[in-house]
């Protein structure tokens, strides 16, 4: 059974006054679990927007949600338990980081669970190892740290609730690129130990190429496809115009493809791709 | 949602009255004032009411905003009529049971009040409809310029104006952000005793206060990359200027003016 399903969700902004937007037009949707799908469209394509109804933050204008069968806002006080279903980490999540330290913000999530003090401590212990913060971090004040480092302990927070679907909004944006490895690596990570639900939102298709098995792609409020990587990477043309692009080595295949070396065309990650190269090179490849 | 309240109720347009100039409207809005309270008898307030209605008619906003803007004054409004419906006991009596009497004085009156303040109202808010928030304070700037004679600090003042409104939807943003990433983490604001969410307010609160912290210092840094040295010298993008729809707005106000001193003495 798909744990994300949705029906004509549609969401309006500001409905009734000049500055009436249709954010997301009639999406209809299946996730199923243990999927680990990448969500991509230009900005304003409503992305931010839907991921806002899968955890019942956003009430859909019409059309409805389904997590785990359960229809949201048919009972307005189940939708706090499904928050604990659905962890939700919003852009930009330092920002929300609010407790004295480390640990106890981690806490706060679980905490709100009403699980047992050593529940609570295992569960951090296990997301502070998961996502590579020290013993001696966990005790300073979240203020002190450094950007990538306060990114990780906000995620850390959602990913402690252990929520069957974990949802990220751009994860990886406004770090260095170290910094974007170790957030994206914590992620895989976290989908290959908890088998659970990821999506994750970003901007860079190598980013979303190197992890995701899924591709979600909303152009204008509307859902364009939700498929296979490879079967949305194919449709390179129609994805230019909407301003998205493939990854720049699908781009090196196929041009390389029009020049005459025909290596195949689902190259999206460099690793694969220069393994290719190297295979045409008459050596052996790299590793 | 926060989002969805509306800042300074500014109702986006290209009416005759959006394009007159701030200033003029502050005044005019002034003269309107002295027009509903000169106004004696109910002829007079007539006088008031079609001026009302005919800016109504020019601002092209919809009735349905007007209605909003009415909303949060209905108490007073109640309370206004029943306290005069009541305690005015002079002029015939029409009903009387008890201590209550109700007298046709209290009546007239009472309509009386009520139909001034819901004018009052509606006149007024067309001004805040029309014009948007910048526009006003810069407007009041320029107003209160000659106050700079006397060492009032008029430019500095109007800029922590201009500042606050324009932060206001950052930080209304934000605090919807910051509401909802905590809510995702099961953060619960809605139940519980009024102690229990002052205490849940905290993780909203102090994201939000480091927030506008930093808003502070990001904005004075770039004011000051910009050579922001105050109000002295200082040209404007966006000059002030009156055109003919303000004198005819002005001529329009006149008459009225004129019209409910005139009604008052012959009625008077």
């Amino acid at each position: 059974m798909a744990v994300i399903k949705t029906e004509d969700l549609t969401y309006v902004y500001g409905d009734g006054t000049p500055f009436r937007k249709v954010a997301v037009d009639h999406v209809n949707l299946e996730i199923e679990k243990g999927d680990f799908a990448g969500v991509i469209g230009h900005t304003g394509s409503g992305k931010s927007t839907l991921i806002q109804h899968f955890n019942g933050l956003l009430k859909p204008t019409s059309g409805s949600v389904y997590i785990d069968g359960e229809r949201l806002w048919d009972d307005k006080a189940r939708l706090r338990s499904i928050r604990f279903k659905v962890g939700l980490v919003f852009q930009y999540p330092e920002y929300q980081l609010f407790e004295e330290t480390v640990y106890k913000d981690i806490a706060f999530g679980p905490k709100n669970m009403g699980l047992d003090e050593e529940e609570i401590d295992r569960r951090i212990k296990e997301t502070a190892k998961l996502v590579g913060l020290s013993d001696s971090v966990m005790q300073k004040s979240p203020f002190e740290l450094s950007g990538g480092q306060k990114r990780r302990v906000a995620i850390a927070g959602v990913m402690a609730m252990e929520p069957e679907v974990l949802i990220l909004d751009e994860p990886a944006s406004g770090l260095d690129p170290k910094g974007r490895e170790q957030i994206l690596g914590m992620i895989k990570e976290y989908h290959k130990a908890k088998g659970n639900t990821v999506l994750l939102v970003s901007h860079s298709m190598e980013d979303i190429a190197r992890n995701v098995n899924k591709i979600l792609v909303m152009n204008d409020s509307k859902l364009f496809c939700y498929d296979d990587t490879a079967k949305v990477f194919h449709r390179s043309a129609e994805l230019e115009k909407m301003g998205l692009a493939v990854p720049q080595v699908t781009r090196v295949f196929s041009r390389l493809k029009a020049m005459g070396f025909d290596m195949g065309e689902d190259v999206y990650t460099v690793k694969f791709g220069s393994s290719l190269l190297l295979d045409r090179l008459g050596r052996k490849s790299a590793k | 949602m926060i989002k969805d309240i509306t800042i300074g109720q500014y109702f986006p347009g290209d009416s005759v009255l959006h394009r007159m100039d701030p200033r003029v409207k502050i005044l005019l809005t002034g003269v309107f004032i002295v027009m509903l309270f000169a106004a004696k008898g109910i002829e007079g307030l007539a006088v008031g009411i079609l001026f009302t209605v005919t800016a109504f008619l020019f601002s092209k906003i919809p009735l349905k905003m007007m209605g909003k803007s009415l909303k949060p004054i209905v108490p007073i409004v109640i309370f206004t009529a029943v306290l005069n419906l009541f305690f005015i006991r002079t002029g015939k009596v029409l009903w009387e049971w008890k201590m209550i009497k109700l007298t046709q004085d209290g009546i007239d009156t009472s309509l009386f009040m009520v139909i001034r303040i819901i004018c009052l109202i509606c006149g007024s808010s067309l001004l805040t409809y029309t014009t948007s928030p910048i526009d006003l304070t810069d407007a009041i700037e320029r107003l209160l310029s000659p106050l700079k004679k006397i060492k009032v600090p008029v430019h500095e003042l109007a800029m922590m104006m201009t500042i606050a409104l324009r932060f206001i939807p950052t930080l209304i943003e934000e605090t919807d952000k910051i509401m909802s990433a905590q809510k995702a983490r099961g953060a619960d604001m809605e139940t519980g005793s009024i102690l229990q969410k002052a205490k849940a307010l905290i993780p909203v609160l102090i994201p939000l206060f480091v927030a506008s912290f930093r808003h502070a210092e990001e904005l004075a840094l770039a004011m000051e990359c910009r050579c922001y040295h105050g109000g002295e010298g200082r040209t404007r993008m966006k000059q002030l200027k009156m055109s003919i729809s303000d004198l005819w707005g002005a001529l329009f106000c006149g008459v009225f003016l004129a019209g409910v001193i005139v009604v008052n003495h012959v009625f008077g």
